[in-house]
């Protein structure tokens, strides 16, 4: 596709083939960026339904039953099975659609080709199924949260017995069976979609562009995607297990179970296989979800504080080792489950180890706003923020890699605060910045900046607002995943602290309106964007502003230097772009 | 209300597509670009990483203190050396978070931007680089060491003088196995379990009982599958559930009986049974006394959490765990260590389990070893007790075809 395909502009697409069953890795970035926010809507959606019944429990709430209906809130009170429920697919789609499929989808689709210098995707086909698969998986997952006894309520990560039993739960059953579907679906997207990238970048890389002058982007989003087509893969065997042993009698997961007056004639299979298999995907995914949010704000520092990302070999090496470190640490998910003792030191060195990469990331992006000279998009308060949000939820994974300590805070909302603050916030913040950032790039058009920073700074507010204080709800003891904590005398200090926590969960879902209405009014009003509005040094910025197929009008452009010469001393303007040639004598970096 | 709070956000959407309006007019008029950062702007954002940092700050200390102090000290001996580990652990991480969050915001604020400055170009420093990799790097082998030695400390073997208790969880309630004066659990087996037998401990009545059981369902069965066939009215479908039922009775009764007898401590574990004390709602521990909990479930994952003694372990479906403690101080001590005349140990189902999972728990009393006597001899015994009732035969779910038809037409 990459070599020829510029001849493509000349020709008219059809409505169909140009927005629909696109093959241009702009269109499709667009696809998934705008169903990842359809997704993310009902996510959030989803939990505050539940943060209303954790807030205030026993209240009935007329918005609850108007949206969810006699059935899971009768008289407005959230039913306890759709409680789950509501918890369950809040979790999966977070995770996979928005933050996974979502995030890569959107990021690696639109920087890829725009940033080595490529015509498109290796393959633009490949890249529509992945778009296609993602859509159905999609699509499947939300029916799910339509069908009789309601969707999955496992927990996203549907441990069986649980899960494999329609008997143990109303959610186990069509509702559990639409999940495996849709995730089998989704993993074939991210498969098509990582592949690709892989693929592509190493080997439409534009004439210059060494591995060593790539941005820190391209670095994260190439990571990410082996990480992926290394790890899902196992997630679809787990899953498959799982549907042979709901639907044809096998017993991977099953053995002893007497449930609802039968003993199940299953022997032999270990409920333990499954976790081993789940996270061998889970803790990757982790990263899948958290790197190119890295990459993102690494090149958006960069960019705003007009300076050199600090330490670039240095950034580059702990992307690689957290890829590295991140197969060999999933057991921390596990040391209550009886594991063997000596097993669980093992992951608690390795784990503890991924803590050195992520130190040296979090100071080289502070030594990289010392001296700098910051201007304040919404994009780079994004991207401040998620350098909190990773260090500050960051810190609290060292107490939960200690198996000591994680005895006593496992399944605690300690863990709910841990991974929302440092994966979900990051993440989150990573992708709302680089849709401020790259919207200019995707539409032709600028985003309204004023309601960017009210919607960063509620965002900012009321994401810790909601995720530090459960550090504390958590430390006290209270397990996740209850539907009412009134019973427990011993909580009822921190507890007190959940209608604060709803609350601002409420506030926060509402800013993010101003996001949504900025977003879907700038692509027809905003005002008209220039071709390198940030001053940018990446080759993204020096493709025409209207998008074309094949990206750059006429041949394609010659790198001469890394993405991050800013402020070089030898230039008089702060920011020189890659296409630049070096000067007589100038050194390259 | 709800109509209200409709309202509300359209009127909120209304006001924010007028504001923006007037914003785009005033900016075509002004000449501006949104991409450029007006000086006021820059300056806002950088005073509000400030205002920020302050409130975070504040807030955090806040918490430290009114909700610092989690949980009251650990009852259990090595749960005082994880409380240990958890405070050089806390207070090493909050010190970082402060000073981390600190440069960042600070930072944020002192380098705004300054048409009259240009950043440093400052692009790697090795010396620098070492120094971050190197002390993150000597303070994770502190923690892992330290760490490391504590959880050796806790899972290591239980001593020969630990007493054993087994924690049996099932959807959605826990019960408390003691193995009785032979201090040997009768064997379990989950193809025993039944009305009165809610744990399949198993003893040669009880297979006997269940065996009996078993054939009288397999004859009902095969009954109503050979009326079925005569009379040839019968829908293929349930003919075929009938059958699958059969088949299941058949597994089910083979299973029994490949079940063999086994000697544990010169006791045969299916007579060791009849002394075991089983126990629901509320369970006693001595004081002082090791303690190694063997966890099995019923049907799904549960996790027995008891989050006064820092102990938690899953249980598994056919997988047993264990895990020991040594309880330190007696309900009535910490009741007045509390002042708290109500305070009860708790032991609470901490995996997803179902609709009733967050109600799923059990009262821990910690007696001192007299009382603990005490009680344990006013338990009944599992043998004991079945002598009391008369063993009932449930009923079939073949065994009663007509109403089983009656549903399905």
């Amino acid at each position: 596709m990459g070599a020829h395909s510029h001849d493509h502009g000349h020709h008219e697409e059809s409505f169909v083939s140009k927005y629909i069953f696109s093959q241009d890795h702009k269109m499709i970035s667009k696809q998934f960026l705008v169903t990842a926010i359809f997704m993310g809507i009902i996510a959030v959606m989803l939990s505050i339904f539940f943060r209303l019944q954790l807030g205030w429990p026993g209240e009935k709430f007329g918005i609850l039953n108007a949206f969810l209906g006699d059935k899971w809130a009768p008289d407005g009170i959230l039913d306890k099975n759709a409680y789950l429920a509501m918890v369950t697919i809040h979790g999966t789609i977070m995770v996979f659609f928005v933050l996974t499929g979502g995030l890569s989808g959107t990021f690696a689709n639109l920087l890829i080709p725009l940033q080595i210098g490529a015509r498109d995707m290796a393959s633009g086909f490949i890249n529509m199924l992945s778009y296609w698969f993602f859509l159905v998986s999609s699509l499947i997952m939300v029916a799910s949260l339509f069908v009789e006894g309601g969707a999955a309520s496992g927990g996203w990560t549907i441990y069986p017995p649980l899960s494999a039993l329609p008997q143990a739960m109303p959610g186990s059953g069509t509702g559990m069976t639409l999940w495996l579907i849709s995730m089998v679906l989704f993993v074939a997207s991210s498969l098509l979609g990582g592949l690709n990238y892989v693929v592509t970048i190493i080997n439409l890389r534009t004439k210059g562009m060494k591995m060593t002058r790539l941005p820190l982007t391209i670095w994260a989003l190439f990571v990410t995607a082996i990480l992926g087509v290394l790890s899902f893969p196992v997630l679809v065997s787990c899953v498959v297990l799982l549907i042979m042993d709901r639907s044809m009698g096998t017993a991977f997961y099953l053995s002893d179970i007497f449930i609802q007056g039968e003993a199940l004639d299953v022997t032999g299979g270990s409920p333990i296989l499954f976790q081993h298999l789940f996270w061998f995907l889970g803790h990757p995914e982790v990263y899948i979800v958290l790197l190119p949010a890295l990459g993102i704000s690494s090149e958006i520092i960069a960019t705003n504080s007009r300076k050199p990302i600090f330490g670039y070999k240095a950034m580059i090496g702990s992307i690689l080792a957290i890829g590295f470190l991140s197969f060999i640490v999933w057991g921390h998910h596990m040391y209550v489950t009886g594991m063997n003792p000596f097993i669980g030191s093992v992951f608690v060195f390795t784990t503890l180890l991924i803590a050195i990469p992520s130190a040296v990331k979090a100071f080289n992006y502070i030594t990289t706003l010392w001296q700098g000279n910051i201007k304040f998009t919404p994009a780079m308060l994004f991207s401040i923020g998620l350098v909190s949000t990773f260090v500050t939820g960051g810190l609290t994974g060292i107490v939960l890699a200690d198996s000591a300590l994680d005895v006593n805070v496992h399944d605690t909302y300690f863990v709910v605060a841990h991974f929302h603050i440092v994966m979900g916030l990051s993440a989150i913040f990573g992708m709302l910045g680089g849709i401020y950032h790259w919207f200019p790039k995707m539409y032709g058009r600028m985003m309204n900046s004023k309601l960017g920073y009210a919607h960063f700074w509620l965002t900012m507010v009321c994401g810790f607002g909601v995720f530090f204080p459960m550090h504390f709800v958590g430390i006290a003891g209270a397990p996740r995943r209850y539907y009412d904590y009134s019973e427990f005398d011993y909580l009822d200090t921190v507890i007190s602290l959940n209608p604060m926590i709803s609350t601002f969960a409420i506030i926060g879902g509402a800013a993010q309106l101003l996001f949504l209405f900025n977003f879907f009014h700038s692509i027809w009003y905003g005002q008209k964007s220039n071709q390198n509005p940030w001053k940018s040094n990446t080759l993204e910025w020096t493709t025409p502003v209207a998008h074309i197929h094949g990206n750059w009008p006429g041949a394609l452009p010659e790198v001469h230097r890394w993405a991050y010469d800013y402020s070089n001393p030898e230039h008089e303007e702060d920011f020189v772009s890659q296409i630049v040639p070096l000067k007589a004598g100038e050194h390259a970096h | 209300m709800n109509l209200f709070i409709l309202l509300v956000l359209v009127l909120a959407i209304i006001a924010i597509a007028q504001l923006t309006k007037v914003y785009d007019l005033s900016r075509s008029l002004r000449n501006t670009r949104e991409e450029e950062v007006s000086a006021a702007d820059n300056r806002l954002n950088a005073n509000a990483w400030i205002v920020w940092m302050i409130v975070f700050f504040a807030g955090t200390i806040y918490l430290y203190v009114k909700y610092g102090d989690y949980l009251p000290e650990s009852a259990s001996e090595h749960g005082v050396a994880v409380d240990k580990l958890m405070s050089v652990n806390i207070w090493m991480i909050t010190i970082v978070f402060f000073i981390v969050n600190y440069f960042l915001f600070t930072f944020a604020n002192k380098y705004r931007f300054n048409p009259a400055r240009r950043a440093k170009f400052f692009a790697h420093d090795n010396r620098l680089e070492m120094i971050w990799t190197l002390v993150p790097g000597v303070t994770m082998a502190f923690i892992i060491v330290y760490g490391l030695i504590t959880w050796n400390n806790m899972t290591g073997p239980a001593s020969a003088e630990a007493m054993q208790i087994e924690l049996y969880s099932k959807q959605f309630d826990w019960t408390a196995r003691y193995p009785g004066e032979n201090k040997v659990f009768g064997a379990a087996d989950f193809n025993l379990i039944g009305t009165t037998n809610g744990l399949g401990l198993v003893t040669e009545e009880g297979v006997a009982a269940k065996l009996a059981e078993i054939d009288h369902n397999l004859e009902q069965t095969e009954k109503a599958i050979a009326n079925g066939k005569a009379e040839g009215t019968m829908p293929d479908s349930y003919l075929e559930s009938l059958e699958d039922q059969l088949y299941k009775l058949k597994r089910h009764k083979q299973r029994i009986l490949d079940l063999k007898e086994n000697e544990l401590n010169g006791v045969s574990q299916w007579k060791a049974g009849a002394d075991d004390k089983l126990v629901k709602g509320e369970f006693h521990i001595p004081i002082g006394q090791e303690i190694e909990f063997v966890f099995r479930s019923q049907d799904v994952i549960h996790s027995a959490y008891m989050p006064h003694f820092r102990a938690q372990m899953n249980a598994v479906p056919g997988v047993p765990t264990r895990f020991k403690m040594k309880p330190t101080i007696t309900t009535a001590e910490m009741r007045q260590k509390l002042g708290n005349d109500k305070f009860d140990y708790i032991l609470l189902c901490n995996k997803v389990c179902g609709a009733a999972h967050f109600n799923m728990k059990m009262t821990l009393v910690v007696d001192t070893p007299e009382d603990y006597a005490k009680w344990l001899a006013e338990q009944k015994t599992f043998g004991g007790e079945k002598k009391d009732k008369k063993e009932e035969v449930p009923a079939s779910p073949a065994a009663d075809t007509t109403k089983t038809m009656a549903s399905i037409n």
